[in-house]
């Protein structure tokens, strides 16, 4: 393999690894917002025995997050390093703002929600959380709004310096902010976040229906997670819809490549699944005819600009694309069914009693996890072969001066760390998990001895 | 050597600003770290976990902006340096990944042998994770090759030149008296006594270091020096610096351990100022001077500089205001409870 397929391998790893955490802290952000809310409204302390549950996994999740965060931050120097120089000058301004804007506020903050709910009160303890919740949001504001300008770049011109380097430089700060996919993709993103938080929290509470262990507990955090649950996938129907006009309009071979859609001016089909003939340049499986067409522009008949329009060289690889597409689609199908049928059964009176739904509950942890990793390598790939799209190329953008063997050594160490975080992260939390929330007299009121701040 | 007052090197102080900060507080968490291993029992082990325990997050939060600046105001030597020195940078991270592993997990499980690797893993991962951020710097003051194009064509090995070496010990020795002091301040008891019995080693051992550094630089770095000779007003900086230094076993001696802790914090604000002042306008010291890169060639653009220092101005006023006040709720001696690491 070469040093640039290597550095997309270690960038997928890294990314990927990393991306099971923020959205956890997000999703469980906003969750722990709702929880400890109710808590301060209602005075219940069951409320208070949830957040104090949950925080502690949220620290859990939080200390991973970081760690694996720091990688990225400093991989676009170590590994593309061509493209660090060649976007600097507007990519560095997003991820510096995301550190001064987000992760002060977010670790910050959470020292106070780990460790503070002895030195300050109940409502400047909420106060923290809702601060926590709100800095993991702005964290993917900044590293979305780098990422979409990769993808529909906007508000910069490319010049060339004297030396002859050439590079993108920023014209207009907001257009590039608010560039065509910021807005999309970020509502897009938190809605899997917040799918992300809502199935971890279902996910729990059922295994202790199910176990017939701290009932109350389980059944309380299961409606909160259960509406936070079915209102962000109904969202992503929404926030879906709208990123594929995006890419309609902006990355017209990403959206080919979705339904592998060859033709270079016809109507377009969408499929439930199917398999692309890439040889042929022809796709085969379940379709609705014209579909596509209607959904970009409510006529079945009208074109769509296929892989063909493309030359060979300027088009992603098309069935990958098509199938984690696909599988992301069915995914989020699959999460709007489930949460339906949970506030039916709820509705129904019988969400508790229906032990296959909450079996497919504890299962379902699995389903937002997965359709966030392939909605990403869906976006990213989908941008081959361009690393900024119409603008750099992934083979000119690698570091130059870093060798195959050097990141082969660095991806196997990857590899290895990370299998062992892993398996570590799966450990304690299981632990957590099955040892359960602190008994209902809650041991925290007594204070440690000797606690005399000066 | 002229100081200028544009926009480069505003930033060029910023960008040392936050790299001075980062030195200050996650200095003294590594420290922590540095000195883990020489406690005994496994409630001074958690005491000196949680003296650290809410802010260590935090502190390792100034690398990351010192990191996203570098990148904003300097994507060319950010891609340069990082590039450059991947392999000890790749070593760098996996010693951050361990060294908050470490934290978070030891306590989870009661099993001797967990808790004893991850003491391990802690103490190491910090001792090397200090080590590296000195050997990088030692390389970018010592020179490294780069090519025309500004392209490392250097080996990892060289890399481990007896200069970078020499100030990877010296930062290893400056962080672990100044967590040394940070223990002190923050534990109360049997830890507090234990901690005081190191203060004489860990202090002399900064200070042989900062001797031998401060020679070897003088004589063998030229370039670091040459600023001094251009502008000797200058020097009140390394004198002050001394000065500062002496003060920190006057503090000790005295018992004024919070006093002592503001010195070792100015020491690196002034050990960081020299290493300003012998780079200034150089970023990155190259063997081929020509090749050298400087706040100039790789700087970006001026608007986006002018937009940056928005971003500073709305933003650190706010950062300070979070870390002043968590540093308040949390201040006073350490104790266990049951949200504790």
């Amino acid at each position: 393999m070469d040093a640039v397929s290597l550095a997309r391998l270690q960038f997928g790893l890294t990314a990927g690894f990393h991306y099971i955490f923020p959205v956890l802290s997000i999703g469980l952000g906003l969750i722990l917002v709702i929880m400890e809310g109710l808590y301060l409204k209602t005075k219940d302390p069951l409320y208070e025995r949830m957040t104090r549950f949950w925080v502690k996994i949220f620290g859990l999740i939080f200390a991973i997050g970081v760690a694996t965060g720091i990688v990225l931050e400093f991989q676009f120097g170590t590994n593309w390093s061509t493209y660090s120089r060649y976007v600097g000058d507007i990519f560095g301004s997003a991820l510096a703002s995301e550190a001064i804007f987000a992760f002060f506020l977010e670790s910050g903050f959470l020292a106070i929600l780990l460790f503070g709910w002895d030195k300050v009160s109940p409502r400047w303890h909420f106060f923290a959380t809702v601060m926590v919740c709100l800095g993991a949001h702005f964290s993917a504001v900044w590293i979305v709004v780098a990422n979409s300008w990769q993808q529909t770049p906007a508000g910069h011109h490319i010049v060339t310096d004297s030396a002859g380097r050439v590079r993108a430089e920023i014209t207009d700060f907001w257009a590039m902010v608010f560039n065509p996919s910021s807005v999309d993709r970020l509502s897009h993103v938190y809605m899997g976040c917040w799918q992300a938080g809502a199935f971890l929290v279902l996910s729990v509470s059922a295994y202790y229906l199910l176990r017939r262990r701290h009932e109350e507990f389980a059944r309380t955090s299961m409606k909160i997670a259960l509406v936070v649950a079915a209102v962000a996938s109904l969202g992503q129907l929404f926030t879906g819809h709208r990123s594929a006009h995006y890419v309609a309009e902006h990355q017209p071979a990403k959206l080919a490549a979705f339904e592998g859609h060859y033709p270079k001016s016809a109507p377009a089909d969408m499929l439930l699944v199917g398999w692309v003939d890439e040889k042929n340049e022809q796709v085969h499986g379940l379709k609705a005819p014209g579909m596509l067409s209607w959904l970009l522009h409510f006529d079945r008949s009208k074109p769509v600009r296929g892989l063909k329009d493309f030359r060979p060289e300027d088009r992603p690889p098309v069935q990958a694309v098509f199938q984690s597409y696909h599988l992301m689609v069915l995914l989020g199908l699959g999460m709007i069914g489930l949460s339906l049928m949970g506030l039916l059964l709820w509705w129904r009176k019988k969400l508790f009693e229906t032990r296959w739904l909450l079996w497919a509950f504890v299962l379902s942890v699995l389903a937002p996890q997965l359709a966030n990793q392939l909605g990403w390598f869906t976006a990213e790939v989908g941008r081959q072969p361009w690393i900024v799209y119409g603008l750099l190329r992934t083979k000119d953008a690698a570091s130059k001066s870093v060798t195959s063997s050097e990141i082969i050594a660095s991806l196997v160490m990857f590899g290895l760390i990370y299998l062992l975080l892993f398996s570590l992260f799966v450990f304690l939390l299981n632990h957590k998990i099955k040892h359960g929330p602190d008994a209902p007299p809650a041991t925290s009121e007594e204070t440690a001895p000797g606690e005399d701040a000066p | 050597m002229s100081i200028a007052f544009d926009l480069q090197s505003i930033w060029f102080l910023l960008v040392g600003v936050l790299f001075t900060g980062y030195a200050i507080l996650d200095g003294f968490d590594l420290g922590v770290g540095a000195l883990h291993l020489f406690t005994k029992t496994d409630t001074e082990r958690r005491l000196m976990l949680n003296s650290i325990g809410p802010v260590w997050d935090g502190n390792e939060v100034w690398l990351v902006t010192a990191g996203g600046a570098l990148f904003a105001a300097f994507p060319e030597v950010y891609a340069t340096v990082f590039s450059g020195f991947y392999l000890a940078f790749m070593l760098f991270v996996f010693s951050l990944i361990f060294r908050a592993v470490a934290i978070e997990f030891r306590s989870k499980q009661p099993m001797a042998w967990w808790r004893r690797t991850w003491d391990t893993s802690f103490c190491v991962s910090s001792v090397l994770g200090s080590l590296l951020v000195g050997v990088a710097m030692g390389n970018l003051a010592y020179g490294i090759p780069l090519d025309a194009a500004h392209e490392f064509t250097g080996t990892f090995l060289g890399l481990l030149h007896p200069y970078p070496l020499l100030i990877g010990v010296t930062t290893v020795s400056l962080f672990t008296m100044h967590g040394n002091i940070y223990v002190i301040l923050k534990t109360e008891g049997a830890l507090q006594a234990r901690a005081k019995s190191w203060v004489r080693w860990t202090i002399g051992a900064f200070i042989l270091c900062y001797l031998i550094t401060s020679v070897v630089t003088v004589l063998a770095v030229p370039t670091m020096v040459r600023p001094y000779e251009q502008q000797p007003l200058l020097l009140a900086v390394p004198l002050l610096t001394l000065l500062v230094v002496a003060n920190i076993p006057r503090e000790v001696y005295h018992g004024r351990e919070v006093r002592a802790f503001l010195s070792t914090a100015v020491t690196m604000i002034g050990l960081l100022a020299l290493f300003g002042i012998g780079m200034y306008p150089n970023f990155v010291h190259t063997t081929q001077p020509s090749h050298s890169l400087t706040i100039y060639n790789g700087a970006s653009s001026p608007k986006t500089l002018t937009i940056m220092l928005i971003i500073a101005g709305i933003g650190m006023p706010l950062v300070l205001t979070y870390t002043v006040a968590i540093y308040r709720i949390f201040r006073g001696k350490v104790t266990l409870n049951d949200h504790s690491y």
